[in-house]
């Protein structure tokens, strides 16, 4: 595939089509929107399906009725609109169905400030519906990434049956680079049942991975899902041993596998004193100041989350055993840092901003200098 | 007997619907509140009790008068 | 005695249903399994029940198809979205005043309004029966409910004439007393390709009836009986004489209009797409 010019947004709507996306549902929102637009155009030439629903609690719930019917999905929004979607990403989670929500930031809370970058919603992507769950954080810093995020995040949805949220900014999802795209990506197929109903099939028994093999609807097995809590026959069950077992099934399924699931990007790391822990477009002026900074002679590394949730404790706690000082740049009043700071070895210090602009070089520059100051004891 | 009753009595709940559009009062409620076939002599296999149970508890059978066997 | 062919469309081991005694659904849960009965196109590996949250949306489990009990007011989203990727497949809706037309109203017109081939059966119990008997938006005016403690002064929805405004293909509505007529309607909503919208009215003796002093389970389908009032001769009767709780049943509305599914294939059509 010869180089192209594009956006973040539609290098995550081609993402979606290579990993093997066929059903999209969505409503429009600012800065999210060129992602329903592309698939808008893109899935019928597959055979794929692409629909506008009413609401964003609809687009959730559309999506998920094609998972759980076979077809790989995703579904895409910004702010109030992830709001919106909490509840079904809850249902999502409970009832194990694949499925993939973009994220584009903007800033909140409500309404905000529709068209402009933001990183506010760290921990409502973690947290943002009730109860305990579990889901994937994944956040990309490049077109180019933006593709290959969405390929992992599909196929990640699919191997552990959990909700991935692909925690994009408005940075990224304008952002226009000239990228090469691959003609074929690896793709995790989705699970099937490995026994019969005559052999006793139950639809949530898990897997040797904790993943239960739920069968798609419309093949024989007459499986029962609900939101419900349930035990491995899928039909609810209001005892205390269940409700733990299930709960702790949920976690368990993705802590387990945390090693592969996170990724963490590393520069400079071997004579670092210092260290700025970034994601997504604020990792790109990170990265600047970095470099600029150890023109000046700051030993500083560079560490960028495309991980998020898992969060990477071991590699932070490793990482900050060697480090005098670690600053956390994030584009909203302190999230990612609370995280930072519980795993963290050393001083930690935040960069942050919530103004409706992007970081400028300068100004992580200036975080890492009185940094510096301070654990030297003249700041 | 113009019908054969076949009770499911862990399904009853005693609702009495069955009881009440019975047209022929063949139909009542025992002491622990489930149904029973209390005058089945009355019975005129019209099967309004089985058609409204909401619980699937009751079922009527018509008896269709045996034909002389042939052989 | 001679089994129920229908009773193979139950989970039976799950049997007794959770629903009070002398609860309507299981009236009308039977007769929608009964419905699908006589529909050979319909089998229990190509059918999946979808419904909501509510006494209502229980059904779903009792019911030996692929079952899927969503979130409260969603189940028509979640049926869209299983049609429009298995088309193949026969999608039923199990919903309730509350779950349909009040947390899930904007799903409900729009599902009607792009006619997607579903059939949604709404249980009319008037109230919300599982949190224990608060006004719906379908309770009349001036009934009591625990959140209308001096009587409802919030104007009900008709959901039918809701329905039919909104664009589905395919309106009716009858009630629990009223069993064969109830099974023919969802018959005939089964068959109908786009939006099938179906109300049961069904007594709900435990968080309604009881408020309202309206009698033990079997009074209030007598009710049903004595007000009920069939389409046809309800389009006679003169406007004085439709008084008092009287309420028309039967076939309101149907159109020939082309589904949602047939809709986008030419949309994949205009695409060049591949067959799905």
């Amino acid at each position: 595939m010869s180089a192209r010019l594009m956006q973040g947004n539609e290098a995550i709507a081609e993402g979606a089509l290579k990993a093997g996306v066929r059903f999209f549902g969505g409503y429009p929102i600012t800065p999210s929107t060129e992602i329903a637009e592309s698939l808008a155009k893109l899935l019928p030439k597959v055979g794929g399906t692409f629909i506008q629903m009413e609401d964003e609690i609809a687009s959730m719930g559309v999506v998920l009725g094609a998972s759980l019917a076979g077809r790989k999905v995703l579904t895409a929004s910004s702010g109030p609109g992830i709001s919106l979607k909490q509840e079904l990403i809850g249902y999502a989670s409970a009832a194990e169905i694949p499925v993939v929500i973009v994220n584009v930031q903007r800033v909140g809370p409500s309404t905000g400030q529709p068209t402009a970058p933001s990183q506010g919603d760290v921990m409502q992507a973690r947290w943002g519906t009730h109860g305990d769950h579990s889901v994937i954080v994944l956040s990309p810093w490049s077109v180019r990434e933006a593709f290959d995020i969405t390929v992992r995040a599909v196929n990640f949805a699919e191997r552990f049956r959990v909700p991935v949220i692909l925690l994009t900014d408005e940075i990224v999802g304008h952002l226009r680079e000239n990228v090469e795209l691959p003609d074929t990506v690896e793709v995790y197929p989705r699970r099937t049942p490995k026994i019969t109903r005559a052999e006793g099939y139950e639809p949530y028994a898990p897997d040797d991975d904790l993943v239960p093999n739920v069968a798609n609807f419309g093949e024989g097995y007459h499986i029962h899902v609900t939101g419900l809590i349930h035990d491995e026959t899928g039909f609810p069950v209001g005892s205390p041993k269940v409700t733990r077992e299930a709960i702790k099934r949920m976690h368990d399924k993705i802590s387990r596998a945390a090693d592969e699931i996170i990724d963490v990007q590393r520069e400079f790391m071997d004579d670092a004193e210092f260290a700025v822990v970034s994601f997504g477009g604020t990792a790109r002026t990170a990265y600047e100041a970095v470099i600029n900074a150890r023109r000046r002679g700051i030993k500083v590394g560079f560490i960028r989350l495309v991980t998020i949730f898992p969060f990477a404790e071991k590699i932070i706690r490793e990482l900050s055993k060697n480090l005098r000082g670690l600053i956390v740049a994030e584009l909203n009043y302190g999230q990612l840092v609370n995280e930072v700071e519980r795993a963290a070895q050393c001083p930690v210090k935040l960069c942050a901003k919530y103004d409706m602009t992007i970081f400028e070089p300068e100004e992580i520059e200036q975080s890492i200098d009185e940094l510096v100051a301070e654990v030297n004891g003249n700041g | 007997m113009k019908s054969e009753f076949t009770l499911k009595l862990e399904r009853c709940k005693g609702c009495g619907i069955c009881v009440s559009f019975c047209p022929k009062q063949v139909l009542a409620l025992d002491t622990l509140g489930k149904v029973y076939v209390a005058n089945h002599e009355r019975c005129i296999a019209c099967g309004q009790c089985e058609l409204r149970c909401p619980d699937y508890a009751i079922f009527m059978d018509k008896i269709t008068p045996k034909k002389e066997a042939t052989s | 005695m001679v089994e129920r062919s229908y009773e193979k469309f139950f989970r039976r081991n799950r049997l007794p249903h959770l629903w009070c005694p002398g609860c309507g659904n299981g009236i009308v849960m039977k007769a929608i399994v009964q419905a699908i009965e006589k529909n050979p196109s319909f089998t229990q590996d190509n059918t999946v029940i979808v419904s909501g949250i509510g006494c209502s949306s229980r059904a779903s489990g009792y019911m030996d198809f692929d079952t899927l009990h969503t979130a409260h007011g969603r189940a028509i989203p979640f049926a869209t979205g299983i049609k429009l990727a298995r088309p193949e497949l026969n999608v039923i809706v199990i919903t309730g005043d509350g779950d349909c037309t009040a947390i899930g109203g904007n799903h409900f017109i729009h599902g009607c309004r792009r006619n997607v081939d579903l059939t949604v059966v709404l249980f009319n119990n008037n109230i919300y029966g599982m949190t224990g008997g608060q006004a719906s938006p379908m309770t009349p005016l001036g009934k009591k409910a625990t959140t209308a403690p001096y009587g409802s002064v919030d104007r009900p929805f008709d959901a039918c004439k809701l329905a039919e405004a909104a664009g589905a293909t395919y309106v009716a509505r009858s009630t629990a007393f009223h069993v064969q007529h109830l099974v023919k309607t969802i018959e005939d909503g089964l068959n109908n390709r786009g939006f099938s919208f179906i109300e049961a009215l069904v007594q709900c003796p435990t968080a309604y009836g009881r408020r309202n002093k309206m009698g033990d389970p079997a009074k209030m389908m007598a009710w049903m009986r004595d007000n009920a009032v069939m389409k046809s001769a309800w389009d006679k009767l003169p406007e004085d004489k439709r008084v008092g709780d009287k309420f028309p049943i039967g076939l309101f509305y149907r159109a020939e209009a082309q589904d949602y599914d047939a809709a986008y294939q030419q949309v994949i059509d205009i695409a060049g797409g591949a067959a799905k």
